[in-house]
């Protein structure tokens, strides 16, 4: 058996990634996988403890985040091509209309 | 437990040694005359026309959302195939309601044409 | 859990999921209908999604009247449906009324503002209504499965929401922004509530408490539980836009169709605060000491931030976005002041009074906004906005109102959850708190007066009339009258809030685990 403590690592190892990608990457697709691999390390946590407490809901739980994750996925691409469109780059830098 | 990867680590050393052996007898054996036509890349046959990483069409992308969200959406479908028998008549009724709400959102895709290719 | 299998949905489920059903139902059929109506028709999509409303609003008083039956009876508390995983309580009642008043005002001003900018579509009432569904979730889940995925049903609509305009540069750069900042909120809320599970065991909301209780007895400094804390409210601090997580609201809400940053600003912020009192009221609670220094940091920092930067802005969208995060500082406060061991507290109270007010002044104001959208002009600057007075007097000073309102004069609306918030900070003897909170208020006025200046005291930059509808009218009406009428009378609204925290937290979490 391996620990519960390996998975719960990895899925740290695995947010504390996406989380700087999310911070220092500059394409919109890049970002986007970033927030996925986040998405991902809840679900493996979520699994562990599933396995590690024997209780199914931890597992329900993954079901959702992976449909939510897909409709996230389809969302943000729609809204990507729509951004693309209206001015052909996908560098957050240069989508600058609204000052921040 | 460890002694469960040994079989694995054998694995892993036999290819360590066999991948570049293989690889090097063939680089030795094998005859070598490099020419303009061989080096094209193959398109059955046909010169191949502009650069492999040319944009392609964004309907492929339409294709490929409307992909996902409904392969995903079949996720749900497989702990009640599982525990059809368990679930019962309950089940076949929640999962119809669930098919129904998909088909909704499929006519929506279907009438307001995203999956015509034009 | 072991449950007969006839129990899986039982009339007790039916009666609770009812007004989401009823949402569902008439989203589904816009979608359907939509597909049939000849374009000059596209506007009865708004009336089906109106009616769809006033359904559910009438399954949600058919709640109510089973929580008096069930008050009579003597078994007061909360209606539990699904397995625990669903509370219809008075605090989720209460909030269930304010999303769909939210929701009717926003649609009443869409109709002719989504002709203007040519993008009558059916979706987008049907997406209002999918948020609805979401926020409702939200407002009375008690299982965190159910709260992520309403969460995500809002966020999603609303994404889409606030890029509506496909043709609009930024409309879309605002949709791009609140998506990337949304869903990264939302994994790390997850990533919190993963642990939480980690460490009870559970999603339910009262188990994972009662687990929190003994396990903070037994070591109060537990790294992963610290952690699990931070995850979680960084995410929510994300959603309502509280200081240091609020970049994205000024730029979702300039950039969003001017409906929907109204709408945003109330249904939706009310939502993300009906999420947040459930965790911080009903999960966290056994943290408060670990909490409350954050929470006093991050209210200081909503109110400085909220309020300077309001100061400067030239865009009434971006002003009003400014304005509603120092909003959300006032609110945070009264989460400082409220007693969590005894959720009726005036603090609490006091939030659940803001987020009334807060949803008619504020709408009130955004109704008048985009009434300012004409064709070529899109009038969401302060110069557009300029002798509103000579131009329309009547909605010059309904702006004047919602005005003086959202600044917290009496007696107006705004006056009384400022109120408060302010007599639960010294109640709970936090003089210095209430002290900055007054000042900030003062300075608040002077940036609502900078538009107030600007309609009655500047000549108009052009001589173009207001764009009215009757929705819009009727909009405007709904809204000034809930502003005055709350402002003059309030006992009666008060008394709603306070009934909707009138089951004590302590029995629903004993009647969920019996």
């Amino acid at each position: 058996m391996v620990p519960i403590s390996y998975y719960l690592v990895l899925s740290a190892i695995l947010f504390a990634c996406g989380v700087l990608g999310f911070l220092i990457k500059r394409n919109v697709i890049t970002i986007f996988m970033s927030i996925e691999l986040m998405l991902n390390a809840v679900n493996l946590s979520f699994v562990a403890f599933a396995s590690y407490w024997q209780a199914l809901s931890g597992q329900v739980f993954v079901f959702f985040v992976m449909v939510v994750a897909a409709a996230e996925a389809a969302v943000g691409l729609a809204i990507i091509i729509a951004v693309f469109r209206t001015r052909q780059t996908l560098n957050p830098d240069r989508v600058n209309l609204l000052k921040l | 437990m460890p002694a469960n990867y040994v079989p694995i680590f054998i694995f892993i050393a036999i290819i360590a040694v066999a991948l570049p052996v293989t690889l090097l007898a063939a680089k030795l054996i094998r005859p070598d005359n490099p020419q303009k036509t061989k080096a094209m890349p193959y398109e059955c046959g046909v010169d191949p026309i502009g650069d492999a990483r040319a944009r392609y069409t964004v309907r492929f992308y339409i294709i490929a959302i409307l992909f996902v969200v409904f392969d995903v959406e079949t996720i749900f479908l497989f702990p009640w195939a599982v525990q059809y028998k368990a679930l019962g008549l309950f089940g076949l009724a929640e999962m119809l309601v669930f098919l129904a709400i998909l088909i909704v959102g499929y006519v929506w895709v279907w009438k307001k044409g995203a999956l015509e290719w034009i | 859990m072991a449950m007969p299998l006839h129990q899986f949905f039982t009339s007790t489920d039916y009666l609770l999921s009812l007004p989401m059903i009823m949402l569902a139902l008439f989203g589904m059929g816009v979608l359907i209908i939509d597909l049939l109506l000849p374009p000059e028709w596209k506007r009865a999509n708004a009336w089906t999604a109106l009616v769809g409303l006033v359904f559910s609003a009438i399954a949600v008083y058919k709640v109510q009247i089973a929580d008096r039956i069930a008050e009579a009876h003597g078994q007061a508390g909360s209606f539990v449906g699904f397995g625990g995983s669903l509370v219809a309580d008075r605090f989720a009642i209460y909030f269930y009324y304010l999303f769909l008043a939210g929701a009717a005002i926003a649609i009443l001003m869409s109709v002719k503002y989504l002709e203007i900018e040519r993008e009558q579509h059916g979706e987008f009432y049907a997406l209002v209504l999918f948020s609805v569904i979401g926020m409702m979730c939200m407002a009375s889940g008690y299982d965190i499965v159910l709260l992520f995925v309403g969460l995500e049903l809002m966020a999603l609509s609303t994404y889409v929401l606030v890029g509506f305009l496909r043709r609009d540069q930024r409309s879309n750069e605002a949709a791009l922004k609140y998506l990337l900042l949304g869903a990264f909120s939302s994994g790390i809320f997850a990533y919190g509530l993963s642990l939480f599970y980690g460490l009870a065991g559970s999603t339910n909301l009262g188990q994972i408490a009662l687990t929190l209780e003994q396990h903070f007895l037994a070591n109060p400094k537990d790294p992963v539980a610290i952690l699990a804390l931070l995850t979680t409210a960084t995410g929510l601090l994300f959603k309502i836009a509280a200081v240091p997580f609020h970049q994205w609201a000024p730029d979702a809400y300039e950039g969003a169709p001017t409906s929907i940053t109204g709408y945003m600003s109330v249904a939706v912020k009310a939502a993300g605060w009906a999420l947040l009192l459930r965790i911080f009221l009903y999960m966290l609670y056994p943290l408060r000491p670990i909490y409350l220094p954050m929470i006093i940091f991050v209210s200081l920092a909503t109110l400085t931030a909220g309020n300077l930067a309001a100061l400067t802005q030239s865009n009434l969208k971006r002003l009003l976005a400014y304005s509603s995060i120092a909003h959300v500082g006032y609110m945070l406060l009264g989460l400082v002041a409220g007693n969590t061991n005894n959720a009726s507290s005036t603090g609490i109270k006091g939030i659940m009074v803001y987020l009334l007010v807060y949803t008619f002044m504020n709408l009130g104001a955004f109704a008048v906004i985009t009434s300012l959208r004409r064709r070529d002009i899109i009038g969401d600057e302060i110069d557009d906005i300029a002798g509103l007075m000579f131009k329309a007097p009547t909605e010059a000073i309904l702006m004047l109102v919602f005005l003086l309102s959202l600044a917290g004069i009496p007696p107006l609306a705004g006056f009384w959850g400022k109120y408060f918030i302010f007599l639960s900070l010294i109640e709970s003897g936090h003089y210095a708190l209430a002290t900055v909170a007054v000042l900030y208020a003062v300075l608040g006025l002077y940036y609502y007066m900078r538009i107030a200046n600007a309609m009655f005291m500047r000549r108009a930059e052009t001589a173009e009339p207001v764009s009215l509808s009757p929705g819009l009218r009727l909009a405007l009406a709904i809204t000034a009258l809930g502003t005055v009428i709350i402002g003059i009378f309030p006992e009666v609204f008060l008394r709603a809030a306070a009934w909707s925290l009138s089951v004590p937290q302590a029995s629903a979490v004993a009647g969920l685990l019996k």
